[in-house]
């Protein structure tokens, strides 16, 4: 809600010359990585000090979310050549990439929601065990984010059949990827840290 | 619709400004700042009677007055109310009050989203008190370790209401943080550089930074909290493998930069006040931004020296005992440089400037002795007596109330047009000074000897009476001393001397326009040429140079329009459906969708309203 | 100071990459994405695993804030702020596993 201000202050001058929306979000993108840092931490710290299984690494699935990894990425791509659409008065092209950006997004959920419903049917569920707890919320609160990002691309999406989306608005989309990419980069450090990382047998010690 | 204030403000428009509604829909900065003072010196109201009834129960061994259930209630919701309700939010007062003043803006960069800040915050602290009706206020101290706060050991909602309020205040202090970034980055008057900005603009800045940083680290242990107590997630559970202290850790990775929340404010407001009555610019402006950044900086690498009992292993403790020692360099450096201040400067001991006093003198004090828990073997004798209360209750009320106190002495006026008596305003500072002194004094001595803190009661053969009934006796001249401030405010409020637009001969710009100042603050936007522009204007023969004009204050000649934001209700909707949603966790995880909706729905219209002149 | 060096928002706008770049930005990633799930399943390098991860989604990383993001065009006050984050989340991270023995 912070970011979708009325386009009102933006059209005042500023002694940086930067928008504030814009500087706001990404004041707000540097809070956000303390907020997936303490996640990630908790998960480290827990990750193997399951005193009941299942352990990581017999139930992360790498074939699966390196699918959705991927998916996720090539949203991202669509993501800037819809600024790059609007920014150019194309909102044709703009259109299609924010709808395809927002479906990838919606596909990565679709593999979210998978992916838990997997865990849990081998026994896996939040309460199991303390991997499991860290594990489900730092991804839960990753996919809350691609949620809200789904839909805001969706309201733009939206949007723009009343009212179009020209070029001295691109703004309105810029932010909107800001938010896209940031949500893609914390993904890149989850499949990494999480899955790839994470599902290494512990070293015995 | 839009709202175009010419210099002296349209007919229609004046109309508006009055009546409860006004208020619920303000977005004027001024207001707000109002708004966040008077809440937050009602709550300090509360947190301070709960003071009382725990320094009754403390004036007598073995008292039954107090049972010790709501004993654990009291100092509780005491530290939370005073650090959350009325020491940040006075801090908040003030940012909103005066740093768009200072830097010649108009208003804050996001309006609404500042009105939404103190709703937050106003549902929040509601929700977290209202604990004491249904069933219970949090009984955990205000750092709720791990594993007290276990369904099994706190079975009543209790600590829900502790995380969920905490929430609630996080949002608030968040958005208010992010506003003051972006407002001090980019509404500055044209030619302040950040080196020319009033100290108390940095410190706001600074403390804003902290927020920024440190609250989302709180809301992953808050969240965590939650899920462990309402879902059942292990986060805490040694038995499932989990540590408890990792909740300590997440605590005080937020805690300890919360007390630079809490102390930074006064130290800007000190700042500012020790010049003016000096008649000299302060001394060596740059080392005491410079040292607030730097304790800013070091503020997140000293967390686990509040955990130095729990077994961190010998590394751990020299590192952060290493840190610990640091972070005083800088505190030590402002300290110093608001004495070389005082030195040579035609002094006025206006109440304003015996608050300032005062909190250099209980600063150093309250510094003292915390810098000797730097030190894990004497940290390790020290923790949980009363020795530590007595320490951070010096830094906490000899410092940041002291210093807030006295920005109400120094900005009262610029925000009613009236002055506070100044008679009152010395028997309130004396009874005050005298007050904390003789409260917690004495308390080092109580804690040396061993007496620990949080505990109900005591035996007599302790020997640790009298020095107690001392500090009954002192809080309550304390309470007394509060008291004369309220009778000098209410009646400074009506009917006080009337104060001029610059009653103090002040150096920074909020003073070069009227008092209260106009809704749109400046009718002109200064142009600024050092750091104490205003001063510079009134003085040109002190400059060497050609003497700079600013060309502000409401008397100079207006633009054409000036366009000031629209008054909104989205923002108390968006608030009242966050502290619902939140409130509502309690009483079933999928009622709080209800609140959730609310806020939804205030978030829809919020975007879609419009708020500036060119949208109709 | 810091905000002399900052220059009107659309002075960099001019600046960003071509829908070509961009395209071969996601080949990139997707490349290396693909690269480290065939390392993950080679036994051999099972001791460097950490290491080469790290590094790869440190590109990765690389690859979208500085021209997805456009940090690399953009003011440098916003990569200021955001790297400013990014370094205190990793300190605060390396501490926490330091604490708990996690690393070393
Ligand atoms: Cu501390």
């Amino acid at each position: 809600m912070t970011t979708n201000t009325t386009a009102h202050e933006s059209h005042l001058a500023t002694t940086t010359g930067l928008d504030h929306r814009k500087l706001l979000m990404w004041l707000f993108l540097a809070s956000e990585c303390l907020f997936f840092g303490s996640l990630i931490a908790t998960f480290l710290l827990y990750k193997d000090a399951s005193v009941v299984g299942p352990q990581p690494h017999e139930i992360l699935n790498i074939p699966v979310t390196s699918t959705s990894t991927f998916v996720l990425l090539t949203s991202s791509l669509a993501m800037v050549l819809a600024l790059a659409a609007v920014q150019r008065n194309d909102v044709v092209s703009a259109r299609f990439w924010i709808f395809a950006t927002a479906f990838l997004g919606a596909t990565f959920l679709g593999f979210q929601v998978y992916e838990f419903y997997e865990f849990v049917i081998h026994g896996l569920t939040p309460k199991t065990n303390v991997f499991g707890a860290s594990f489900f919320t730092l991804t839960g609160f990753h996919g809350a984010h691609v949620t809200v990002g789904v839909i805001w691309l969706m309201s733009l999406f939206f949007y723009s059949f009343r009212h179009g989306l020209p070029a001295e608005r691109s703004l309105d989309v810029e932010l909107c990827g800001l938010y896209w990419h940031f949500v893609d980069i914390v993904w890149v450090v989850i499949f990494t840290v999480v899955y790839l990382i994470g599902s290494l047998e512990p070293a015995a010690t | 619709m839009a709202t175009a204030v010419g210099a002296f403000g349209g007919a229609d428009h004046a109309a508006s400004k009055s009546g409860v509604w006004s208020w619920i829909t303000t977005v004027d900065h001024k207001r707000i700042g109002i708004l966040y003072g008077v809440t937050a010196v009602t709550f300090f109201l509360i947190g301070g009677f709960e003071a009382l009834l725990i320094r009754l129960q403390l004036a007598e061994a073995e008292s039954t007055l107090i049972a010790a259930g709501l004993f654990n209630q009291l100092f509780t919701m005491h530290a939370l109310t005073m650090i959350f309700l009325a020491i940040m939010p006075l801090g908040a007062a003030f940012f909103n009050f005066i740093v768009p003043l200072q830097i010649g803006a108009r208003d804050v960069a996001f309006p609404r989203l500042n009105a939404l800040s103190y709703w937050l915050f106003l549902f929040g602290a509601l929700l977290l008190n209202s604990s004491f009706i249904f069933g219970g206020a949090p009984d955990v101290g205000w750092f709720a370790y791990a594993n007290l706060t276990a369904l099994e050991y706190s079975p009543s909602s209790a600590v829900d209401f502790f995380a969920l309020g905490m929430l609630v205040l996080g949002v608030s202090s968040l958005a208010a943080a992010l506003n003051f970034i972006i407002t001090i980055l980019n509404l500055r008057a044209p030619g302040m550089t950040l080196m020319r900005m009033p100290v108390f603009t940095w410190m706001t800045l600074v403390v804003s930074f902290l927020l920024v940083f440190a609250l989302p680290i709180l809301t992953v242990g808050l969240v965590q909290l939650l899920f462990w107590r309402e879902f059942g997630m292990p986060f805490f559970s040694a038995e499932a493998g989990a540590d408890p202290l990792l909740w300590q850790h997440i605590f005080w990775l937020f805690g300890h930069p919360e007390v630079y929340i809490l102390i930074l404010p006064a130290m800007g407001i000190v700042s500012e006040i020790l010049p003016t009555y000096s008649r000299k610019p302060l001394f060596g402006y740059s080392t005491v931004v410079f040292a607030g950044v730097a304790i800013g900086f070091m503020g997140f690498a000293v967390w686990a020296h509040h955990m130095f009992t729990v077994g961190l292993g010998s590394i751990a403790l020299a590192a952060f005992s290493a840190s610990t020692m640091l972070i005083a360099v800088p505190t030590g450096i402002k300290i110093f440089n608001w004495i070389a201040t005082l030195w040579g400067g035609s002094i006025q001991f206006t109440t304003a400037m015996l608050f300032a006093l005062g909190f250099v003198a209980l600063f150093v004090i309250g510094g003292l002795s915390g810098v000797m828990h730097a030190s894990p073997p004497v940290d390790t004798q020290q923790q949980d007596t009363y020795f530590v209360v007595a320490h951070l209750h010096y830094v906490l009320f000899g410092g940041s109330i002291m210093g807030l106190f006295g920005g109400i002495y120094y900005w009262f006026p610029k925000m009613t047009g009236r002055l506070l008596s100044e008679g009152w305003g010395k028997l309130h500072f004396w009874l005050m000074f005298i007050g904390m002194n003789v409260t917690f004094g004495p308390m080092h001595l109580v804690g040396i000897d061993g007496m620990p803190r949080r505990i109900n009661t005591y035996d007599e053969s302790m020997g640790w009476e009298l020095l107690n009934q001392i500090e009954t006796v002192g809080a309550f001249i304390i309470a007394l001393s509060v008291a004369v401030f309220l009778v000098n405010f209410f009646k400074s409020v009506k009917s006080g001397e009337p104060a001029g637009d610059d009653p103090w001969d002040g150096r920074t710009l909020e003073w070069s326009i009227s008092s209260p100042p106009p809704e749109y603050n400046f009718a002109r936007i200064p142009v600024v040429h050092s750091n104490e522009p205003f001063w510079d204007q009134k003085h040109p023969e002190l400059k060497h140079d050609a003497p700079p004009v600013i060309a502000g204050g409401a008397d100079g000649e207006a633009e054409e329009s000036i366009h000031m934001p629209n008054p909104s209700y989205w923002p108390i909707v968006v608030g009242f459906g966050t502290a619902l949603a939140a409130g509502l966790v309690i009483v079933n995880p999928w009622l709080a969708s209800i609140g959730a909706v609310i806020g939804l729905l205030g978030i829809y219209g919020w975007v879609f309203e419009p708020a500036g002149p060119e949208h109709h | 100071m810091a905000e002399q060096e900052l220059h009107p928002a659309q002075a960099h706008e001019s600046a960003h990459p071509s829908p070509a770049k961009y395209i071969l930005i996601a080949t990139y990633l997707t490349l290396i994405t693909i690269f480290e799930v065939l390392i993950y399943y080679v036994d051999a390098l099972q001791d460097y695993f950490l290491w080469i991860f790290l590094v790869l989604s440190a590109v990765k990383f690389y690859y979208v804030a500085m021209f997805y993001m456009h940090l690399k065009f953009d003011a440098r006050i916003f990569k200021t702020l955001f790297i400013f984050g990014l370094v205190l989340a990793t300190f605060i991270m390396a501490a926490l596993l330091l604490l708990f023995s996690i690393i070393i």
